[in-house]
């Protein structure tokens, strides 16, 4: 009888406006889908879900459409933020954003991400470091951690032959088209409120006309890393955090002043 | 309207923008330079898209978010860079979206030269990205035919909702000559039942490539056949010249065809009844024209500026019924009228046999020059 004892006074907790209802397809504990939760959660909160047009990624996220109800296109590995970038020069008062994984952004798309970045193109980007390709299964990302094994580095990713992890949000935040970047993470409450709150502030800079906007989110990717959701948290908070240092990368003083 | 002189790659981007193109993507690379060059002032003048990308897989992903919401989108590149974008052409092709690609083409393969070539012939019309498609492409051989086909290019690939190529090469991007522009047309934004704009008041509408369910996509592919198969039948296009009472007919498509202009009238001032057929839609190619004239050539010169690759398709139509020759020249080398006067003389006093094979032929004769 779930129906009687669900009632408006006792509701804290239920699905955005913006999410479908949709059966997540991700692994149970992963984090894309807390992500997703977030990103549709700040589009309804900004009432902008009929403005909003998503591109997906090749990765897991590929069918982020399912579940975040805007209108939706579908890019090629890597090249989102090129086809974010031709869809808001079309409709530059829409919101655009991109969704994409470590490997869609910092290996193959590397060169369409700095360039957006570059041309303070008017987006938004939503990047989830998971520190692995997790749709393939399991291989080296451009961010997977010195030593960490994945199924191309099986005796841990050795930096002599594999080199080092790449950190986005430090490296985007060195170019004058970006606005806002920064870094959350999605391994407790606590974060994922804040991480709430710079997807807002990203969004809310792109709506404001403030330039290149990244949050990239430090995610979970149990079954890649090979451990149970739980562990795979604390792996996040004791393993990825020093390597990827949460915090604000740039705010330019116009996104600041927005105060969210 | 007044006849002024432009240079090619000009007159095209000018004309685009008369059609209505609303936002360009591209990425230097010569000899296409000048339509980038020329939009990158012409664009913003109007209030109109203009990025130069990163990169051309960057600027054909740019023109597939753009062609996703419906508007008119086109870039341009040349041979290398083109390759560069098959990857974005194909998730167009796969999406079902509209778009004009210019191709300018250069010597290759490789990083080649910058002097006009046809090489890219089978690149660009058998597909060229991965996967079951086919772009519509249209080989003007003059500028001014260039700029007549802007708007038809446009209108093509929105009503069948593919790419629709205009194929040309470096000498017609690179030359000038006296043109009549259109006029300039408004913009025409259609509102398609898929598109994206932000689901305001509709249900939202989904634009991917990706069918993971097979039989979907095996519809999906039916589907874009159908439509290309529609194209087929109503979007032939040729020009002949001569014809009437030719016995034998020259064929060649953009500028190898208009040098074969001239060689016909050459020809034709020393007697020879010959006679010029020059397709302008390469793909869908006129088949059955060929087929038909089938009956009144003695025999076919085929001449490109490659190794035969439109020759192929000459011969799935013409089927061994009579002779046929071929002559190209490669890498950038632009062939004079006389070369193709020569071969004329040549096919009349050595017709050969419907069987023979005309690339290995031309291939021993360029040898042992
Ligand atoms: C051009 C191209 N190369 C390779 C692939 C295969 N591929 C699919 S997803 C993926 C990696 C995705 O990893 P990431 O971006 O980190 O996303 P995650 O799955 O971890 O969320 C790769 C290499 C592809 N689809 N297209
Ligand atoms: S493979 Fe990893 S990233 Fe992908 S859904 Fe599973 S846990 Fe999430
Ligand atoms: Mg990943």
């Amino acid at each position: 009888m779930v129906a009687t004892i669900i009632n408006p006074e006792n509701l804290v907790y239920a699905r955005p406006k913006g999410f479908t209802d949709t059966p997540s397809h991700y692994c149970p504990g992963c984090t894309h889908g807390t992500a997703h939760r977030l990103v549709a959660e700040v589009l309804e909160e900004m009432n902008v879900l009929d403005k909003a047009i998503g591109v997906a990624p090749v990765g897991c996220a590929v069918f982020a459409y399912n579940y975040i109800d805007t209108d939706f296109v579908q890019a090629a590995h890597g090249r989102a933020p090129a086809m974010a970038t031709g869809i808001k020069r079309v409709w530059p008062d829409r919101v655009v954003f991109s969704y994409q994984g470590d490997g869609d952004l910092a290996s193959i798309g590397m060169a369409e991400t700095v360039h957006a970045a570059a041309r303070g193109e008017n987006i938004t980007i939503i990047f989830i470091n998971n520190a692995i390709y997790g749709m393939t299964g399991g291989q080296m990302a451009p961010t997977t951690l010195p030593g960490m094994k994945t199924t191309s580095s099986p005796n841990g990713r050795d930096v002599e032959t594999q080199g080092y992890p790449i950190r986005m949000a430090e490296l985007l935040a060195t170019l004058d088209g970006a606005g806002y970047i920064v870094r959350r993470s999605l391994h407790d409450p606590a974060n994922i409120r804040k991480a709430k709150k710079a997807i807002r502030t990203a969004f809310e800079a792109q709506v404001h006309g403030l330039g290149f906007s990244l949050v990239e989110l430090l995610s979970t990717c149990n079954t890649g890393w090979g451990v149970t959701p739980i562990q795979s948290l604390a792996w996040l908070e004791e393993h990825m955090i020093p390597a990827f240092p949460l915090g604000d990368y740039k705010i330019a003083p116009e996104v600041a002043a927005l105060k969210i | 309207m007044a006849r002024e002189m432009w240079k090619g790659n000009e007159a095209i981007a000018e004309a685009a923008v008369r059609a209505g193109v609303e936002a360009y993507f591209g990425y230097p690379i010569t000899p296409q330079n000048e339509v980038l060059e020329y939009l990158s002032h012409r664009m913003p003048e109007l209030g109109r898209a203009f990025v130069q990308a990163e990169s051309e897989p960057a600027a054909i992903n740019m023109v597939y978010g753009a062609a996703c919401t419906g508007a008119r989108v086109m870039t341009s590149s040349s041979s290398p860079g083109i390759s560069l974008m098959q990857e974005g052409l194909s998730y167009i092709a796969g999406t079902e979206v509209p778009m004009v690609l210019v191709n300018v083409m250069r010597g290759g393969p490789g990083l080649g030269n910058i002097a006009p070539s046809q090489g890219d012939y089978n690149q660009i019309c058998k597909g060229g990205g991965h996967g079951d498609y086919h772009p519509i492409v249209l080989a003007p051989a003059s500028i001014q035919e260039a700029v007549d086909l802007m708007p038809v290019a446009f209108e093509l690939a929105h009503k069948y909702l593919n790419i629709c190529t205009i194929l040309i090469d470096g000498s017609i991007g690179q030359m000038m000559e006296p043109v009549t522009l259109p006029e300039m047309q408004p913009v025409i934004r259609k509102e398609y039942d898929w598109a994206v704009s932000g689901a305001k008041g509709r249900k939202r509408h989904l634009l991917s490539s990706i069918y993971l369910d097979v039989p979907t996509e095996e519809k999906v592919n039916l589907r874009i056949l159908g439509r290309w198969r529609e194209a087929r039948e109503n979007e032939i296009r040729f020009k002949e010249y001569y014809l009437d009472d030719a016995e034998y007919i020259i064929i060649g498509f953009g500028t190898a065809g208009r040098i074969a202009l001239s060689a016909v009238r050459a020809a034709r001032a020393q007697g020879i009844k010959v006679g010029l057929f020059r397709p302008i839609s390469v793909n869908p190619f006129p088949y059955k024209r060929v087929e038909e004239l089938c009956k009144q050539a003695q025999s076919f010169l085929v001449v490109e500026m490659n190794t035969g690759q439109m020759l192929k398709d000459v011969q799935v139509a013409v089927r061994n019924r009579v002779p046929v020759r071929f002559y190209g020249r490669l890498g950038g080398v632009m062939p004079f009228p006389d070369e193709f006067v020569t071969e004329i003389q040549e096919m009349i006093k050595n017709p050969g046999k419907p069987e023979d094979d005309p690339a290995d032929l031309w291939y021993q004769r360029m040898i042992a020059r």
